[in-house]
């Protein structure tokens, strides 16, 4: 049970948050798993307050409920949503919200926002919970040393029912990274190289857990970016076990707890970390001291390469699978390999997402931008992840670097990473993108995604093609170098 | 849930792997509020885009089993992949890996994820092409995929066969648990969040 561990077999930060979540085990079944938290947005949750009315059932837990609107919402109003299909969806979740007795920010809430910025924000994202909302990039808020996953509709409406989730015990993986990040590399650059380092399906069936002294040097904002990834290279969920940086983030925020149950809960928070002797199923490594910046070429969030490479060939890769898709991948992407990444020009730069959309990003990138102009003809947008965000950058002054470096400052919400509001790529453009995802047609249909880091945007945006910001150093007329190489062959 | 005891039909074969389910289907048809119709989505991008995708070809419209690549159905939680091919009439999908969330939205809906190695997916992309017409058959009893005389074992775990075979509610099965659950509740320490 939670708050007392046993001590006498080792065990992974994975397996004790799990087994203090047991509500009943039975051999030759999914253990009934616990939920402390579920959080909801607009998308995923129709189908089940439908199946709830059905079914004549409740909501168990409201106060372990929390709601927002993201996906569809505009962000450049709060008030008006256009398209007509966006706001009945936006609707239907405020009046379930309202039926079933659950708090939701909605949009021009100061607390509005994507739904994993919303929960840390909130202090509700603590370590040892387990978390699960309708999105796959919960995972997110394993940086707490949470076990947080996304699941489908059909599991909303289980937990929204019974506060519970039948789930099968995962493997377990340790992610060792060994020595440390250089300057100007990011929390970004590592995961995106451990991807491409793994492939897509390289955490299947686990719940990996990401070590080393690289890993506890970064922020909470860095370790969020990093288990945000976790599905992209498909483990169930990503875990960083909870120290000093972590408790400091929550405290004083407005669910954390205070006087005598903040002390109960960091006396067990303290507890959260593998064990010695603890063994995990699987364990891989990468070398943090030999990643550099790092973008994606391909259609999936495996095929990257260090900034400073050129874009593969197939025949480079070992398996036909790989080949195959990486000739898809190159067609799709209109891309030649062989190309360097600093000759490929990109038509729109996006900076935010749950990904990459907090405000150590987007001082990161403020930083890079600061003094230049964003290039003609490119197109910047900065989302941030929350209302809260966009408030908190307002009153450093980072929208004025943004909007005076001719970028976009905009409101909350998951914007153009999906593209599901009116934020979306247009057929053939190129874009350099924070998020999580380069799927075809991901940011609008025909369009191109590059992954970035927030620093490699701001830097390709001022240059306008894919650069790092130490190419804007070297330069003392930077918003004037020349374009791209004669030899590309894009546009 | 319908049940899923033993299917035969004809298959649609799609050679690609890392079909994520924003190509199943397109994030802007998430914006529907209903549990149908989502056919349409169905990897509405490369039907538009692509004249000799497979869904376009005569014999499509009737296919019931989806024969594709490893890591099937990655990415995005969105049920409404599940939806979408089951709404054309997919009852199975074939492949030597799935997207975790992907597999267990797939099984909650009643269709049949069939993992199946590597070598066995070709076999069969290679029979079905020298005949598109064969009939294919997934036994949940005895988790087996046959075409002609051909058979492969899938793995399935008996908790999931058992739910497809009754076609039973996950969620009545772990109201039974009602009072461990009020247990677990009762115990839960004081300091952990709430929404109030």
């Amino acid at each position: 049970m939670l708050g007392a561990p046993s001590r006498e077999t080792p065990k992974t930060l994975a397996e004790k948050v799990w087994d203090a979540h047991v509500v009943r085990s039975a051999a030759g079944e999914p253990d009934l798993l616990y939920v402390d938290l579920h959080l909801v947005h607009e998308v995923t949750s129709p189908q089940a307050f439908d199946g709830l009315r059905a079914a004549g059932r409740k909501v168990r837990r409201p106060d372990l409920t929390v709601a927002t609107e993201d996906h569809n919402t505009p962000t450049d109003s709060l008030v008006q949503i256009l398209d007509p299909i966006s706001r009945t969806q936006i609707e239907t979740l405020r009046k379930n919200c309202d039926e079933f007795g659950i708090q939701l920010h909605s949009l021009g809430d100061a607390q509005q926002g994507i739904v994993h910025v919303l929960g840390p924000q909130l202090g509700l994202t603590q370590p040892g919970l387990t978390i699960v909302c309708g999105d796959s990039h919960t995972s997110t808020h394993g940086a707490f040393g949470a076990l947080a996953f996304g699941i489908g509709t059909s599991e909303v409406e289980h937990v929204l029912a019974t506060q519970t989730l039948p789930q099968a015990r995962p493997k377990t993986m340790a992610v060792n990274v060994i020595g440390e990040l250089r300057p100007g590399v990011t929390a970004k650059d590592l995961i995106l190289a451990l991807i491409a380092q793994v492939g897509t399906g390289g955490g299947r069936g686990h719940v990996v857990e990401y070590r080393g002294a690289a890993v506890r040097g970064l922020s909470m904002e860095g370790r969020m970016t990093i288990a945000n990834m976790s599905i992209e290279w498909g483990a169930k969920a990503g875990m960083i076990a909870p120290d000093e940086t972590t408790f400091d983030y929550i405290k004083g925020r407005v669910h954390a707890p205070a006087g005598a149950e903040w002390d109960a809960a960091l006396a067990y928070w303290k507890t959260l970390r593998t064990d010695e002797g603890a063994t995990f199923d699987t364990e891989v490594t990468i070398d943090a001291s030999a990643v550099s910046p790092f973008v994606t070429w391909g259609t999936n969030p495996g095929q990257g390469v260090a900034l400073d490479a050129e874009i593969p060939a197939p025949a480079d890769f070992a398996s036909a699978d790989a080949r195959a898709a990486a000739e898809k991948a190159l067609v799709y992407m209109d891309l030649r390999p062989g190309t360097r990444l600093r000759d490929i020009p990109v038509d729109v730069v996006f900076l935010g997402s749950c990904t990459n959309g907090r405000l150590e990003d987007l001082r990161a990138a403020a930083a890079v931008i600061k003094g230049h102009k964003v290039k003609d003809g490119v197109r910047m947008l900065v989302v941030p992840g929350s209302a809260a965000v966009r408030a908190e950058a307002e009153a450093e002054g980072l929208h004025e670097v943004f909007t005076a470096a001719g970028a976009e400052w905009r409101f909350a919400g998951c914007s153009m990473c999906l593209g599901m509001n009116p934020d979306t790529l247009a057929p053939g453009q190129r874009s350099a993108s924070t998020s999580n995802r380069n799927f075809e047609g991901r940011q609008g249909r025909g369009g191109r995604t590059h992954l970035v880091s927030p620093q490699v945007a701001a830097a390709t945006a001022v240059v306008g093609h894919f650069a790092a910001p130490a190419d804007l150093l070297s330069s003392a007329a930077p918003a004037d170098l020349p374009a791209a190489a004669p030899s590309d062959p894009q546009n | 849930m319908q049940k899923f005891i033993v299917h035969t039909g004809t298959a649609a074969v799609l050679r690609a792997s890392n079909v994520d389910t924003d190509q199943i289907i397109p994030a802007v048809y998430l914006k529907r509020i209903t549990k149908t119709g989502f056919e349409d989505g169905l990897f509405r991008a490369w039907r538009d885009n692509d004249p000799d995708f497979v869904l376009n070809q005569p014999g499509a419209a009737a296919a019931s089993i989806l024969v594709t690549g490893p890591e099937f159905g990655t990415g995005s939680s969105r049920e409404h992949a599940v939806w979408a091919l089951r709404d054309w009439g997919f009852r199975a999908v074939v492949a030597p890996s799935f997207g975790d969330i992907f597999r267990g939205n797939a099984l909650k809906e009643g269709l049949l994820p069939v993992e199946l190695p590597g070598s066995a997916v070709e076999e069969l992309w290679n029979t079905l092409a020298a005949n598109p017409d064969a009939a294919v058959t997934v036994d949940v009893t005895v988790r087996t995929l046959s075409v002609g005389d051909r058979q492969w074992t899938f793995p399935l775990a008996d908790f999931a066969q058992t739910r497809l075979l009754e076609g039973l509610d996950d969620i009545d099965v772990t109201l039974r648990a009602e009072d461990q659950i009020s247990a677990y509740e009762a115990a839960r320490p004081q300091f952990l969040p709430v929404l109030v």
